[in-house]
């Protein structure tokens, strides 16, 4: 009977080994799916149970975790909430994260691979993990400027620092106070966010990143930019500028704002622009062709579906497959064409900074409890958008559009603006969307900024980008130098 | 190996005492730990619970240097770690539910208690049983016992069905599991059974494609024990306990006969059995379906019959990963029966890895041992017996792990020795018990007047389809002359002959049962 023990004691053995190679796998291989698991709440305790890391606007916590004598041991809290709260985006218990909150959570819980040795030596001294702070670039007198002068309007506000790429200012109306969600009790949370989820203009929903909309006018820049790069064009060229262009293949005709003439049948370039010429525009995109268009949109940015400052940026979609009818609209910025609002910034940061388009970013710096620099983000040039001399000419050209155009109420005393206004066409009987985008000093730009307003905000049906979204620039622009 | 010099084997009894150290060390470590990492503060009550289990342990280890010195010395460290381990969780758990407000937060008094008594009844166990073999007398009584208590939970009014499967048993106040004691009756009972019939199982019967088929008389009581497992899966509900059962009664089949062909057809009625419940009952398909698709969203969201539990089990292991939160700091209360059949997650996500491989460890160590205990064990139902108990012990933990780990489908069992639960406890120290008494015999060295053999079993057939050669690699203990099997083996098997022999002339074959008295040398001697 000794033989046949012998082979059980050898099955006994395969058997525990299967058991110790069963644990290895979920304990080791398995484990990152199963702890990153969506309906695995354990992580969320963990995480509530460690001190999460701040989110630092201009050295001043804007979310941070106090401790607290609840079961979990620390509350989340947001100090002006509202103000940023496309920034943070909100951190609950049972309706998840969004915008940094989610996107720098691997900082801000610590778990980061770059916290590595922070996180053994916390093992080793038996201190309780804490996460990373996360320093975003964000300047809190922009962000102030753009979220008052937006009030009770519906839209965003995003400014670039163009020589860098650093966003200072990143709202979106209406915004909510994410301290209503952070709470712990998990059914008055979840009563908050059904009610912020059905509010009308998703406020949960960021307009400056995860939205996109027709640019409108301010669409004719990338037009302007593609005749200007294509070597055929200067700022003085004269374009066909008639009362009523009809495409070919068409017999609906474009008519410019108010159906009125850009001055003469033919104007310059930078005429068409300061007046933002809707007929010049489009017999001029028609006449450039969809490729060129494309081509000159996605040096801007747009189509590039990977985005990240690091949150997740929408895809800007410049049309495919147009007929010369939607070719004509799409260059003048409506119909298929969208933009996000971060996108018409960077159109802007880009004619800034010599062409030179820095890759648009929201956090800075982040650093371990113990102060010291886990990760510094470096600028970095996202692409060359256009030349100098094209950007140079298309400052002047904008200038223009500032000092006697469409968006004069963007001046600012001592200080030249350089501008495009937009007025985006809607659904049918509604009123249309107001855009402004701008950057200043135009000499030496130190902040570039893209406002929308949906729906004419304030004036309704009356709106105009450069009625409506200008002043809101102004105001940003003012904040930014004044600081 | 060729030497005749006599081996003096040591009791162990001053080895066992050195192990409890270290094994009362990781139990009482871990009841302080797990007080620390969760309230903060050192138990209550840590003196007494240090004081108590080293009392009782220790007392154990006196019995046994009274009643049986010549005892395997690990197997009650190993036992005591374990106990131990299970303790410290347990207690661990009960802070968690007691913060909760959960009113079976009492879980660790009741565990401690029923630890005492477990010991009491093994220590009970020790005394009053001398010799195993006086259990062979009780072979058919076991059949009845084991019978009645795996059927006792179908009876109306005492049967309880809890979580799905019909296995408790409560009479007043008294609950009980009895498939848990009715695994050492069935022990017993196969035990003694087999050894008396295993050459007409072996030998009798035609040969089928390779495979000895066994005479349909001689299967009557293997489809009687089919049958009762298989009632244990269709009317209690309980595929775990049918496996345990059957797996022992496999097992010790084959230990009996050697016929691989007995485990193919045990197999095969299991696997048949099996399938046609599955395909008729709609609980089994389940259990099949959770084990196959646990992750996926409509399995465990379901709200009966559903993965939830399995896959919160995985969740926590996960979040132990390598070296696990520690004790105390995680949160084994978010699975449920975190503290019974789910405790190795538990132990998974506090101690990690490298704590879960390492008490994986313990059991290899302990099972290993139980099946070497049979090895060195002379008489035939010592070596079924023991080998029985131990493969029962793997089969649980095997099924019980391998079901939370999702390496097979989950069903429920206890952890033995870790688990809550009082009949699993006591079981399984009586189950040590026994192996600790089987074992004394084991190791004890023979007197020389103790030359006359005990009536033995498994005496050779004579000659006549297939001879065998004894004291070989088929000892069957305390068999005669061993060389006697060897020109009939030399004839059929050269290869055989050659160990045979070397087995027999090692202690110096004309001695009689000399060479077999010593242990550690007839081990040597029959390897093959």
């Amino acid at each position: 009977m000794n033989t046949p023990l012998r082979r059980l004691a050898t099955l006994t053995l395969v058997m525990f080994v299967a058991l110790m190679g069963a644990a290895t796998w979920v304990q080791f291989f398995q484990a990152e799916s199963l702890n990153t698991d969506s309906r695995n709440v354990r992580t969320l305790y963990r995480e509530h149970g460690n001190a999460r890391g701040p989110i630092v606007a201009g050295g001043v916590a804007i979310a941070s975790s106090v401790p607290v004598d609840d079961p979990f041991g620390y509350q989340r809290t947001y100090a002006d909430g509202d103000l940023y709260s496309a920034v943070t985006g909100f951190y609950s218990i049972s309706n998840g994260r969004t915008q940094l909150e989610k996107y720098e959570n691997d900082q801000l819980t610590g778990r980061s691979d770059q916290l590595f040795f922070s996180r053994i030596r916390d093992l080793l001294t038996g201190r309780r993990p804490e996460g990373a702070a996360v320093e975003t670039t964000i300047l809190p007198a922009a962000q102030q400027a753009a979220r008052s002068a937006l009030g009770d309007q519906s839209g965003a506000v995003v400014a670039i620092e163009p020589t860098t790429g650093r966003i200072l200012a990143l709202v979106s109306t209406p915004g909510f106070d994410p301290n209503s969600l952070a709470g712990h009790s998990t059914s008055e949370a979840g009563t908050q966010y059904r009610a912020l989820e059905a509010a009308p203009g998703n406020p949960l929903r960021s307009n400056a990143t995860q939205e996109r909309y027709a640019p409108g006018s301010t669409f004719k820049l990338v037009t302007a930019a593609a005749a200007l790069e294509s070597g055929s064009y200067t700022a003085d060229t004269p374009v066909p500028s008639p009362v009523e262009y009809t495409p070919p293949q068409t017999s609906r005709p474009i008519t410019n704002f108010g159906g009125s003439s850009c001055g003469g049948d033919q104007v310059s370039l930078a005429e068409a622009l300061r007046i933002s010429c809707n007929t010049a525009f489009a017999e001029l995109g028609v006449t450039l062709g969809e490729d060129t268009l494309r081509e000159q949109s996605a040096r801007f940015g747009f189509d590039d579906p990977d985005l990240t400052v690091p949150l997740p940026v929408t895809r800007s979609v410049f049309p495919t497959d147009l007929d010369p009818p939607a070719l004509a609209q799409t260059a003048i910025g409506q119909r298929d064409v969208q933009a996000s609002p971060l996108q018409m910034a960077m159109v802007a940061s880009a004619i800034a900074n010599d062409g030179r388009l820095m890759t648009p970013y929201l956090v800075d710096t982040v650093r371990a409890p113990d102060l010291t620099v886990v990760s510094q983000t470096e600028p970095q040039e996202y692409s060359r958008a256009v030349s100098a001399a094209t950007a140079d000419q298309l400052t002047q050209m904008m200038i223009g559009v500032v000092d006697s155009g469409t968006g004069r109420s963007a001046r600012i005393d001592g200080v030249q603006v350089a501008g495009k206004t937009g007025t985006a066409q809607t659904l049918e009987g509604q009123p249309p969307h107001a855009w402004f985008t701008a950057f200043a000093p135009a000499d030496a730009p130190r902040v570039a900024v893209a406002v929308i307003v949906e729906n004419g905000g304030s004036l309704g049906n009356e709106a105009t980008g450069g009625g409506v979204a200008a002043p809101i620039a102004k105001a940003v622009i003012e904040a930014v130098l004044a600081s | 190996m060729a030497s005749v010099q006599p081996h003096r084997v040591r009791p162990g009894r001053g080895t066992e005492l050195l192990l409890l150290v270290p094994a009362l060390a990781i139990g009482i470590a871990g009841y302080l730990l797990a007080g620390l990492g969760a309230t903060g503060a050192v138990p209550p009550h840590a003196m007494t619970y240090a004081i108590g289990t080293t009392v009782l342990a220790f007392a154990v280890h006196v019995v046994l240097r009274l009643r049986a010195p010549y005892a395997d010395p690990v197997i009650l460290p190993v036992v005591v770690a374990l106990n131990g381990i299970g303790l410290a969780m347990i207690y661990r758990i009960s802070i968690a539910y007691a913060a909760r407000g959960r009113d079976d937060a009492d879980i660790a008094d009741r565990q401690l208690v029923w630890t005492a008594i477990s010991v009491v009844l093994a220590i009970v166990v020790l005394l009053v049983l001398r010799d195993h073999r006086t259990l062979r007398r009780y072979t058919y009584t076991a059949m009845v016992v084991g019978l009645v208590l795996i059927l006792l939970p179908l009876l109306p009014g005492i049967g309880r069905t809890v979580n799905g499967a019909r296995i408790w048993v409560r009479v007043g106040p008294v609950g009980m599991q009895p498939a848990e004691f009715a695994k050492i009756a069935l022990a017993v009972f196969f035990a003694g059974y087999l050894v008396t019939h295993r050459d007409t199982l072996a030998l009798a019967g035609k040969r089928l494609l390779g495979l000895q088929l066994p005479r349909a008389r001689d299967l009557g009581p293997i489809l009687v024990v089919w049958a009762a497992s298989l009632a244990v899966l269709v009317l209690q509900r309980d595929l775990g306990t049918s496996l345990m059962f059957f797996g022992l009664f496999v097992a010790v089949l084959y230990l009996a006969t050697e016929r691989t062909s007995w485990i193919v057809i045990g197999l095969t009625l299991f696997a048949g059995g099996a399938a046609l419940a599955a395909a008729t009952f709609s609980h089994v398909a389940a259990r099949f379906d959770v084990w196959l698709h646990a992750l996926d969203n409509d399995v465990f969201s379901r709200t009966y019959g559903g993965s939830g539990q399995l896959v919160y089990g995985l969740f926590g292991m996960a979040n132990g990963g390598l070296f696990g939160t520690g004790l105390g700091q995680g949160r084994p209360d978010l699975v449920p029966f975190a503290y019974s059949d789910f405790i190795v997650a538990a132990l998974g996500e506090e101690l990690g890895l490298t704590g879960l491989v390492a008490i994986l460890l313990l059991y290899t160590v302990l099972v290993e041992r139980g099946i070497r205990i049979a090895i060195g064990v002379r008489d035939g139902f010592g070596k079924l017996l023991a080998g029985g108990l131990s493969f029962v012990v793997a089969v649980q933990l095997f099924v019980v792990v391998g079901g939370v780990t999702r390496l097979i489908p989950l069903t429920g069992l206890t952890t033995p020795f870790l688990a809550y639960g009082g009949s699993s406890l006591v079981a399984n120290w009586m189950i040590a018990a026994l192996l600790l008494r089987i074992s004394d015999e084991a190791r004890r060295p023979v007197p020389a007047v103790r030359a006359i053999a005990t009536p033995d079993v498994g005496v050779p057939l004579p000659p006549v389809d297939e001879p065998r050669p004894v004291g070989g690699g088929r000892s069957t203990g305390r068999t005669g002359t061993p060389a006697a099997g060897t020109p009939a083996a030399s004839t059929t098997a050269p290869v055989r002959t050659s160990t045979a022999s070397r087995a027999a002339d090692a202690p110096g074959a004309p001695d009689g049962p000399e060479p077999d008295d010593n242990p550690t040398e007839r081990l040597g001697g029959d390897r093959r």
